[in-house]
């Protein structure tokens, strides 16, 4: 699944022909999600064994080799020393590492599968492939819409599907040099994408991406050596089941390699840049890979850092991300912003389940992450499709689009739905995530309830904008290709299924993860799944009610203070001149200021980031992790959740007195 | 009792129990205001009235949305009263309160889009302190059930003075009542008309009306929950937060967005965070 992704992008990077790109790219696609359901299917998971052969490492050696090479060229060229710096000191480390210790350098199992392996492999491949697909009706579009770009379509879809190739690697490496090989990759890759278009701002960008996500590899080759110097091992899954505070260190400088990768607060400017791309990227580097890599290598970390100082400030980051992203989309009227900031604001909250890193936590962390790739990927292809047609992404200029291009604007309704309404799926992940941060650190939820405030409002006046048609619109007739309307009736669907068969999901996929590591999970309570499916078939009903459209009413213009001028939107104003109508939204830009609050972002995250390092690497490691801190609430079992297998039972203190009583060491991390 | 009895009764009384209150209210400020008023069952005979009348739109499909939200606040009453999980009424109250905002959008005229925009705003100002408000409650009684909550054997109040407070404020935004009239005044000579229910008639208004009861109550019942190891204190407090909010809007003027967005964030940071940080210091 790595390999053959890897294989397509080479072969379509020398592909000109149109149609043959389309046959490719659809056989490629249908045989990387069908290879993402069949490793869903698989019965037991486990780690894979072989996959030694010291070719492979050779090779690997000479692409990580010709990678540097690429990126020290590229940053002399823009005159970015930090660039050319930052790579320089991966490479040296690395280089010793291989210098010192080459032969000592080999891991028991390169590649390793597990639950939540699967849960990304199934995003990366479904909702990869659609982007993929509608990418093959956009780029045409695109092209003919922006003459001034040159055409590099082969080298475009070849760069998709490397991206997919390496993010099934960063997935499936349990050594972590094979993963850090392909983090490296995403970064570059992401890196091209962001600058396909080569203007001047896409350039710029492209090379803040590269910066950003440079400055996360240097600390994951750090961790790297740091690790090997401790433990001996390179291997994932001996750095998460290490149960002496040794992996701290490690843990948290991958943690700060995730939180570069997944553009939390210091460095969110990367992933808002990354705007400049073609949808398709966007949604990509937003729904289902470079992001979610991050969060995925942050949610690894979860058992390792859960109680401790550096887990409390890895949350504090995802906090202060989540409230101030999600106050900053209010100011913003560019759709794909709205959506970066949103992006930037739920794998914020992603981030603070990785960082309070308990089970109830880390359930809601997995949730998360699937229900926002989808729903995301959904708007953001939506979103992409309208500026096509309305040559505008202004969400002003949507107005009324519902009856401009109703297929269209239903389905961004479903996406965001999806992202913030009851009873959809980001709704139960961020009731989880209330109860998991209340549980662990109640002042945490501070952050989440004014974010979640702030998220009703700026969805909610989006999707207005949509429905209200102050002016009378005209259908217009739907053009989507075929790939574009495979993804987003897809997607959509996914959004509904998704939402329906949620307790399959985590009891299929989440839980067993979840159970795996932690020796116990929670789940939603019966009671309340019934509450949700009613909710559910309340809102399905809504569309129903069409079908008594227009019978027993009569229609009259909208009051414009009793001097319409024979419609709803002209009016007689002052001095007897017509007047029309026009409404736009709220975006309280003097109250909530963008640049402001994205110094304080960088100013708050930079604090914290620098807090939690100097305590991870400076600190004394073992002391870090004193009993007071283990202490997690959750021993007592939050009552609205249902407890499931629980394996011993006994080691729960029976009442809340012994909560007060830290002497129960580390009977939380049954690992 | 039996949950499906309480939301039974629930289901009857609380329209009959909110109308009463709302002609109780209409009394009492015309009192304040030297008034005589009109009869107690005035609210009744306007919805009446309301039915009989022929309906009027100007966007054919702005209705569906009004129906859904009478739906959906009786749903989250229902789930209030059932003593289901607090966090899940809330949500259910959130997509009641986004239905009534997608109608006023849906009917596309300038009044009630402004409505709208400035109802978001107001749910915008009172959702941290709704939310802060379950939580405090969970890290008193260990349990966001609200049949747990209810039968916990202390007053909630002790524990929660400062989140009480706040949520007190957020009623008032609630309430939609003057100082934050924001979004629908009372009053349709002014610059707002109506606000969010300008273009709403007939049956239309008349659902906005009975979906204000169902609210009512269920808010009190909120209230009496912070009281509800002794029923009768309970019960006497619903009764004098009503009053009281009555007297409030009497006595202020509207408050600008800003003002309103700024001082129920700061009740609900300072009040609402600052008693739930004094709870996790204290556990």
């Amino acid at each position: 699944m790595i390999l053959g992704p890897l294989a397509a992008g080479a072969g379509l990077a020398c592909l000109k022909p149109e149609r043959l790109r389309r046959l490719l790219v659809a056989s490629v696609t249908l045989a990387v999600a069908g290879g993402a359901l069949a490793l869903a299917r698989l019965p037991a998971p486990g780690d894979l064994a072989g996959f030694h052969h010291h070719a492979l490492n050779l090779a690997m050696s000479v692409v990580e080799a010709g990678m540097g090479l690429y990126v020290i060229y590229v940053g002399s060229r823009a005159r970015r020393p930090l660039i050319v710096a930052l790579m320089l000191a991966q490479a040296g480390l690395l280089g010793w590492l291989e210098w010192a210790h080459g032969s000592r350098l080999v891991a028991a199992h390169n590649l390793f599968l597990d639950k939540l392996s699967i849960i990304m492999a199934l995003i990366n491949g479904l909702v990869g492939g659609g982007i993929c697909l509608y990418a093959l009706g956009y780029m045409e579009e695109y092209q003919a819409l922006h003459r001034e770009v040159a055409d590099r379509r082969p080298f475009f879809f070849a760069l998709l599907f490397v991206f997919l190739g390496a993010m099934f690697g960063v997935i499936f490496a349990n050594n972590l040099l094979w993963l850090f090989l392909f983090w490296e990759i995403t970064t570059l890759c992401s890196f091209l994408l962001i600058g396909y278009t080569q203007t001047a701002e896409a350039r710029r960008n492209a090379l803040r991406a590269l910066e950003m996500n440079l400055a996360g590899g240097l600390a994951f080759a750090l961790a790297i050596v740091w690790l090997f110097q401790r433990t001996g091992s390179i291997e994932l899954q001996t750095l998460i089941t290490q149960k002496s505070a040794l992996a701290l260190a490690p843990a948290a400088l991958l943690c700060f390699a995730g939180l570069t990768k997944s553009a939390q607060m210091p460095f969110s400017s990367w992933l808002l840049g990354a705007m400049v791309a073609p949808t398709p990227v966007s949604a990509l580097l937003h729904s289902s890979t470079m992001v979610k890599a991050g969060v995925y290598l942050v949610l690894r970390m979860a058992p390792i850092i859960t109680g401790t100082k550096v887990g409390l400030l890895v949350a504090l980051v995802g906090a202060v991300t989540f409230l101030i992203g999600s106050l900053a989309a209010i100011s913003a009227s560019d759709a794909k912003k709205v959506l970066a900031y949103s992006t930037v604001a739920n794998l914020g909250l992603i981030v603070v389940c990785s960082g309070i890193g308990t089970y109830a936590a880390v359930w809601a962390g997995v949730l998360l992450i699937i229900f926002h790739a989808v729903a995301k990927c959904l708007l953001f292809l939506c979103v992409g499709a309208v500026e096509h047609r309305l040559h505008s992404r202004d969400i002003e200029a949507m107005s009324g689009l519902l009856l401009k291009m109703p297929r269209l604007a239903v389905m961004m309704l479903i996406g965001m739905a999806g992202m913030f309404l009851a009873p959809f799926g980001m709704l139960i992940s961020k009731w989880a995530v209330l109860k998991a941060v209340v549980d662990a650190y109640p002042a945490l939820s501070l952050f989440i309830v004014f974010g979640s405030a702030a998220t009703l409002f700026f969805w909610v006046k989006w999707m207005g904008k949509l429905l209200e048609s102050v002016h009378p619109q005209e259908p217009e007739r739907s053009d989507l290709a075929l790939g574009e309307s495979l993804a987003l009736y897809g997607l959509s669907a996914t959004t509904f299924l998704a939402c329906l068969f949620f307790p399959l999901i985590s009891s299929r996929f989440i839980e067993p993860y979840v159970v795996g590591v932690y020796g116990q999970c929670v789940s939603m309570s019966p009671g309340n799944l019934i509450i949700m499916t009613i909710m559910m078939v309340m809102i399905l009903l809504f569309p129903l009610s069409f079908l008594n459209y227009g019978r027993g009413v009569k229609v009259m213009d909208a009051y414009l203070g009793g001097a319409n001028l024979h419609s709803s939107v002209r009016f007689l104003g002052s001095a007897n001149q017509p007047q029309t109508v026009t409404t736009n939204n709220y975006y309280l830009r003097s109250f909530f200021p963008e640049p402001a609050l994205a110094r304080w972002g960088v100013m708050l995250g930079t604090a914290l980031l620098a807090c939690m390092l100097t305590l991870a690497v400076a600190g004394p490691g073992a002391e870090a992790r004193t009993p007071k801190e283990t202490l997690k609430p959750e021993v007592q079992a939050p009552p609205p959740m249902v407890q499931t297998g629980a394996p011993d039972e006994a080691q729960l203190p029976a009442n809340s007195a012994t909560r007060r009583r830290p002497d129960f060491g580390l009977w939380n991390r049954r690992l | 009792m039996n949950p499906w009895l309480r939301v039974s009764i629930y289901f009857v009384g609380a329209p009959l129990l909110g109308g009463l209150l709302a002609g109780w209210d209409r009394r009492i400020s015309a009192r304040m205001q030297s008034r005589q008023g009109p009869p107690l069952l005035q609210p009744f005979y306007d919805v009446l009235k309301l039915w009989q009348k022929e309906n009027i739109v100007v966007r054919r499909s702005q209705n569906f949305y009004i129906f859904f939200f009478l739906l959906l606040v009786i749903f989250t009453g229902a789930l209030f009263f059932a003593g289901s999980d607090l966090l899940l009424v809330i949500f259910a109250l959130t997509l009641a309160a986004i239905f009534f905002v997608l109608g006023a959008y849906k009917a596309s005229s300038p009044y009630s889009f402004l409505g709208a925009e400035r109802e978001l705003l107001q749910m915008m100002a009172y959702e941290p302190m709704v939310l802060l408000t379950a939580i405090g409650m969970y890290m008193v009684t260990r349990s966001f059930y609200v049949h747990e909550i209810a039968s916990h054997p202390t007053l909630l109040v002790l524990g929660l003075p400062g989140v009480f407070l706040g949520f007190l404020y957020t009623l008032e935004i609630k309430f939609r009542k003057s100082p934050f009239d924001l979004s629908s005044s009372h009053h349709a000579h002014q610059e707002l008309v109506r606000g969010i229910t300008t273009e709403f008639s007939g049956r239309a208004l008349a659902l906005i009306e009975i979906a204000h009861w169902y609210e009512t109550v269920f808010l009190l019942g909120w209230v009496y929950l912070f009281f509800a190891a002794s029923p009768l204190l309970g019960a006497a407090v619903s009764v004098l937060v009503f009053l009281f909010i009555i007297l409030v809007d009497n006595v202020f003027a509207r408050l600008t967005w800003q003002t309103a967005l700024r001082s129920a964030w700061l009740a609900a940071a300072v009040l609402g965070g600052g008693n739930i940080l004094v709870l996790s210091l204290l556990r």
